[in-house]
């Protein structure tokens, strides 16, 4: 954060191009995430939403045929330069999935191994464990369902428990920005309430990233969103990013207003 | 629905469908029957021949060392040891003295020195268990006309003194103590080489290696090498373990070695040949165990910003792990009845001391009952039956003890 008028962006995306192999996915993307806010991402499937939100913290380089030409700009920082690790990145750059996916461990083991990872160490000053593991469940609005069980496999509570079972986990690593890839998409209506919920009240404290197929749930939840399509190339482009209720409202772009009143994607 | 010749459309085709599948459940409730039927032909057959009734002579009357009803069992160690020095000859006594006195011997072992030295048991006819209990009294009319002097012992081949004794050209005094400890022996080296080796190299493959043609091609001659007969792994081993590195597999460059001249024919050998057998099993079945684990999980924990070794040490390996101990189990317990590529690499066919270190010439229990099924004396196959018998124990506890970990790792 070295100069004063981009300090409250979280990360600043310019010039990026993500490509499978020869097929480029997503083209020429620039833009600025804001701090402390819910960003959502929506769009027609296929537009590269997905692929621009795992690359913000360096999740494609999972996958051997992506590559990532461009800047992604974190704390000052190009994630991408050659001498940033990683692990440091996603380490600050946390992500939730689509699937609920908590490791067939203990719940209070998912939520500890991941703080114990990344150095957790209890001591004067700092909470214990236990009561570290307390407040990342509380902060995923977790707690209260799940005191009583805490040593039972994370995979025995609901499908939407478990989600917040994943958010609580990514929250105790500490980090600045979470990204959630369709948090919602396999949860019943109810869940994916308390998803919403639970993404508004964690903006106090960090900044939410999420992909979204559910554009009322763009809506609802995000304070800014960002509006993706394909071009003539198939590749992913961004149409529109501006704040939800102006971008819902009123848009200046004739294929984000097709999209959002339904009459394509 | 009220359409008329609708409703017979239903059930039309329904008694032939289940006509055919009772026709497959039968057929393939047979084949269980069949494997079923086998398996107990197997068991039947071994019990069979390793109890029943036995004809033993014995060299001097067991009635003219004790009075009638008694037996050795009730003498004390003074009135033994007087047996002994009264019928063996002065040379044989000094003999047995020397080795270990009288006075410090054991009373078990005294009354064994009897029955071995003085009452020289025999083995006259033996009997199967179906005989035995079937036709006991045929048995015991045959045995009092053709062998009058001979004692009738209903006896179990399958017994302590089995494990306890090692191999002897007399068939009451033969065991299977060096065979038993050299299979344990070697089947310790082989897990204790292939196991890490195997995971290591599965998860290289798996986790780490990328895409290209040296590991597809490496790929292929593991899957291939899974297949080679066993014996070229015999020749494999005995090239390259007992002749090539015949200094350390000798022991020789420890000074510990057996003694002797420097050969590699040693516990150390047969673990590592083993262990190359098994090896391409253990890497295949480790790869389908890591492959098997959902990429979810491997996301979550990157996600969370951890590293590859972390990922794959917390998180890969204990969902494989189950996986990876089924195949280990199938392999050692290919590894464990393994014939052919221990003759090559050298087993002892007759060896009466215990192996001390990984050093020692060795036997093992196939190698074993090979030798005494192919025996012309009967007495021998009831030996070999109760010998297979302790082989299968002994796989099965293996094979349980991995299940038991293999459960625990599930929870």
């Amino acid at each position: 954060m070295d100069s004063p008028n981009n300090s409250e962006n979280a990360i600043e995306v310019s010039g990026l191009n993500i490509y499978y192999d020869k097929f480029r996915a997503v083209k020429n993307v620039s833009i600025a995430i804001k701090q402390k806010k819910v960003t959502a991402f929506i769009g027609p499937s296929g537009c590269g939403k997905s692929t621009m939100l795992r690359s913000l913290n360096r999740m494609n380089e999972l996958i051997p045929s992506c590559h990532t030409e461009g800047k992604v700009d974190f704390l000052g920082q190009d994630i991408y330069a050659p001498n940033v690790d990683p692990v440091e990145v996603r380490k600050r750059i946390g992500m939730v999935f689509q699937k609920p996916n908590p490791f067939p461990k203990s719940i209070y083991e998912n939520v500890a191994w991941s703080a114990r990872i990344n150095g957790f160490k209890p001591g004067l000053g700092r909470p214990s464990m236990d009561e570290w593991v307390e407040i990342c469940l509380r902060k995923a609005a977790l707690w209260d369902e799940v005191k009583d069980k805490l040593h039972q496999s994370g995979l025995s509570i609901s499908g939407g428990q478990q989600q917040r079972l994943c958010i609580a986990r990514t929250i105790a690593v500490q980090p600045q920005i979470i990204l959630m890839d369709e948090p919602a998409s396999a949860l019943d209506p109810i869940a994916t309430l308390k998803i919403e919920e639970l993404m508004r009240e964690l903006a106090d404290e960090y900044t939410i990233i999420v992909v979204t197929h559910n554009m009322q749930q763009a809506a609802r939840a995000s304070d800014y969103t960002a509006f993706f399509t394909m071009d003539e190339d198939r590749s992913g482009i961004l149409v529109e990013y501006d704040k939800t209720e102006k971008l819902y409202t009123n848009p200046s772009d004739s294929k984000t207003e097709a999209y959002i009143s339904g009459r394509f994607g | 629905m009220n359409q008329p010749g609708y409703q017979p459309y239903f059930s039309v085709n329904l008694p032939g469908r289940q006509a055919l599948s009772k026709v497959w459940r039968s057929l393939f409730l047979v084949t269980t029957a069949i494997a079923v039927v086998f398996l107990v032909i197997l068991v039947g057959t071994l019990i069979n021949q390793s109890v029943g009734y036995v004809a033993i002579e014995t060299k001097t009357p067991i009635a003219s060392l004790v009075s009638d009803g008694h037996s050795l069992e009730e003498l004390d160690k003074a009135e033994l040891v007087t047996l002994l020095q009264q019928n063996l000859t002065t040379g044989r006594y000094n003999t047995l003295n020397a080795s270990e006195p009288m006075e410090t011997r054991a009373k078990s072992d005294l009354v064994n020195l009897v029955y071995t030295e003085v009452l020289e048991p025999e083995v006259q006819e033996t009997w199967l268990l179906t005989e035995s209990i079937f036709h006991g009294n045929r048995i015991k009319a045959e045995a009092a006309e053709l062998h009058p002097d001979a004692l009738l012992q209903f006896k179990s081949w399958l017994n302590f003194n089995l494990l306890k004794t090692t191999q002897s050209s007399d068939p009451l005094a033969s065991g299977i103590r060096t065979a038993l400890l050299g299979s344990i022996w070697s089947i310790l080296i082989t897990i204790l080489v292939a196991f890490p080796l195997g995971v290591g190299a599965a998860l290289y493959l798996e986790e780490y290696a990328r895409d290209t043609w040296v590991n597809r091609m490496i790929q292929t001659n593991i899957n291939n090498l899974a297949g080679v007969p066993s014996i070229i792994y015999g020749m494999l081993g005995l090239a390259i373990f007992v002749r090539t590195l015949s200094v350390i597999t000798s022991g020789a460059a420890f000074g510990l070695g057996s003694g002797g001249s420097e050969n590699g024919r040693t516990l150390l050998s047969a673990g590592l040949t083993l262990a190359l057998l098994v090896l391409p099993l253990i890497i295949i079945n480790t790869q389908e165990a890591v492959k098997a684990v959902p990429d979810t999980l491997r996301q979550a924990s990157y996600g969370l910003g951890a590293t590859q070794w972390q990922t794959i040490w917390y998180h890969v390996l204990p969902n494989a792990m189950p996986g990876i101990l089924t195949g280990t189990i199938l392999a050692i317990s290919r590894a464990i009845g393994e014939t052919a590529p221990l003759v090559v690499v050298g087993a002892a066919t007759y060896i009466t001391f215990d192996p001390n270190n990984v050093f020692s010439r060795f036997t093992t229990l196939p190698i074993q009952i090979y030798q005494w099924s192919s025996r012309p004396q009967a007495v021998f196959q009831h030996i070999a039956a109760a010998a297979i018998l302790v082989l299968l124990i002994l796989l099965l506890s293996l094979n349980s003890f991995a299940i038991v970990l293999r459960n625990r790792y599930r929870k």
